[in-house]
């Protein structure tokens, strides 16, 4: 009975959620346009790389490095945004108090928001890629799809726990919370290899290189899409992507708990409260 | 407490005015914002409890404390004999709420927002749409106007929406913060005569604030009366009025409350209610 109770809490922010996008649709439109002429102009910059510099390279070996690079980060991007701004979004609605009075679990909260952020990336993901193929010719023969699949689903545990994190910001800080966790992202953009390989980095950016989750989501996809690497070879990525997750995870939510309880001390939140 | 369907013991909540987790924070007592100063009262069940106060007084800030919405300083509140901080979950359940602003996903419908609370509460899409049907076509509000987006429904129909989504959970203690507001006459009297209703039909305990004297006096068994964060009266209507009678001369509620609270209060001087 209880279970049934959480699972149906659950689903009510993925029904949510999804009538939020349903009632949206042409925004979304919008976004989705953007991501996709966003992907088209970074892989075009693969292509054109032998024009730039007068020399031979492997162009479609780059175009696909770039690719894996924009949908990884397309997707994993999606999942950090879905529930760091699980808060912020009922904060800018004024529902934030009418949700967190309800007789739900932070838990069944935080996975009714993934399970729908999840879903969604992955949709939005695979809509870009479709269109994104009919411009340049992507041979996947070599790749390992269920590695890849398999990597995908270790960068979504940990960035489930970065994301459930990022959260926490716009309870401890009303008023920038939510651009703190665009800060947070641009960062992660920046040392983890998206469109680039990490060696190019000063040396103290690889070194926080290695604690970013995406390079070894990044390093992982592109070993299993580009050289087709088989899953024991990949085992290098998966067990620092697994091991973060459930690092981040639990510590995420601790960090969600802490980070309500000040908010409903200090009256932070609402606004007006 | 047996019986009891609310105890307020003692409850202090203090916020303060500025600072980064207290380190930058002001610690002087004038720097902190005094919204309760020792409040008690208690809510037999199947009783309606009216709380009229000025504004800043302190009210809401009592409310969202029930709600779980806020955590005091010192003292308890017990709903049903759930502690509030301890049992927070176990409250959630028995409460629900309807403020002055009306907060909702407003891109969404009426139906689709009542539908998300519903099932946050446990209840299958079946009943909540079921009883979404009843309780606004109770209130007035019904056909086409469910399925419209809430932006595009007047103040007070939006209002109505929020006392349905109070209702919807079943909820045996009822805060209604200042229901009433935004709607007409009509509709005023139409939700005052649903809560009358649901007191006794459901056997509901409410606790309700209002600036409608009215509205008090119509609905409430007994009014408790709070200024600068303390409980400065409580009685029933009528002998709230007797004791500022004079000369034969039974005053308002409205002659009662601004006698009450257009003066400076002694720090000692509360009473319990």
């Amino acid at each position: 009975m209880r279970l049934l109770r959480e699972l149906r809490a659950a689903y009510a922010f993925i029904e949510r959620n999804f009538n939020l996008v349903k009632r949206y649709w042409g925004w979304e439109l919008v976004w989705l346009t953007y991501s996709i002429v966003e992907a088209l102009a970074i892989t075009y910059l693969g292509a054109g790389i032998e024009a730039i510099t007068g020399q031979r390279v492997d162009t479609a070996y780059l175009i696909l490095y770039l690719l894996v690079g924009t949908l990884v980060w397309a997707y994993l991007a999606t999942v950090f945004d879905g529930l760091s701004e699980a808060i912020s979004w009922e904060r800018w609605e004024g529902t934030i108090e009418y949700t967190l009075m309800a007789p739900v679990s932070r838990l069944t909260h935080l996975l009714g928001t993934t399970a729908f952020t999840i879903a969604y990336g992955l949709v939005r993901t695979l809509l870009i890629l479709a269109v994104v193929a009919l411009f340049f010719q992507i041979d996947l023969g070599r790749a390992n799809l269920t590695g890849a699949i398999l990597v995908l689903l270790g960068g979504s545990l940990s960035f489930i726990g970065l994301g459930i994190f990022a959260a926490v910001l716009p309870l401890l800080f009303p008023e920038r919370g939510e651009q703190m966790s665009y800060a947070v992202q641009a960062l992660i953009l920046l040392i983890s290899g998206i469109y680039y390989p990490i060696e190019v980095l000063p040396p103290w950016l690889q070194r926080l290189a290695a604690l970013s989750p995406a390079t070894y989501a990044l390093q992982g996809m592109r070993a299993a899409l580009l050289e087709g690497e088989l899953i024991p070879a990949l085992a290098g990525y998966l067990l620092p992507l697994v091991l973060m997750g459930l690092i981040l995870i639990p510590c995420g939510l601790i960090a969600f708990s802490l980070g309500e309880r000040y908010a409903k001390r200090t009256g932070k939140l609402k606004r007006s409260g | 407490m047996e019986g009891l369907a609310l105890d307020v013991q003692d409850v202090t909540k203090t916020f303060p005015v500025a600072g980064l987790f207290g380190l930058l924070r002001p610690k002087g007592p004038s720097e902190q914002i005094i919204a309760l100063a020792g409040v008690s009262l208690a809510v037999p069940r199947g009783e309606i409890l009216g709380l009229l106060g000025p504004n800043g007084s302190g009210k809401s800030t009592l409310v969202r404390l029930i709600a779980t919405l806020l955590i005091p300083d010192s003292g308890r509140i017990l709903v049903f004999g759930h502690d509030a901080q301890r049992e927070p979950r176990e409250v959630r359940r028995l409460i629900n709420r309807v403020s002055a602003d009306a907060a909702f996903f407003k891109g969404l419908t009426a139906m689709e927002n009542l539908l998300f609370t519903a099932r946050l509460y446990g209840l299958s899409g079946r009943t909540a749409r079921r009883r979404t049907l009843e309780i606004l076509a109770r209130l007035g509000l019904e056909g086409q106007s469910l399925h419209r987006p809430l932006e595009q429904l007047s103040r007070g129909m939006q209002q109505k929406v929020a006392i349905a989504r109070a209702f919807l959970t079943s909820p045996v203690l009822l805060l209604l913060d200042e229901p009433t507001t935004g709607l007409d006459p009509y509709s005023r009297r139409e939700v005052q005569q649903f809560i009358l209703e649901v007191r006794t039909d459901h056997d509901a305990s409410v606790l309700l604030t209002t600036h409608a004297m009215e509205e008090a006096e119509r609905l409430s068994d007994r009014i408790a009366i709070i200024a600068e964060g303390r409980i400065v009266a409580c009685d029933t209507p009528t002998g709230l009025k007797e004791r500022f009678r004079l000369n034969g001369h039974l005053p308002t509620l409205e002659e009662v409350f601004l006698a009450l609270t257009g003066r400076a209060f002694e720090l000692e001087e509360r009473c319990g209610c």
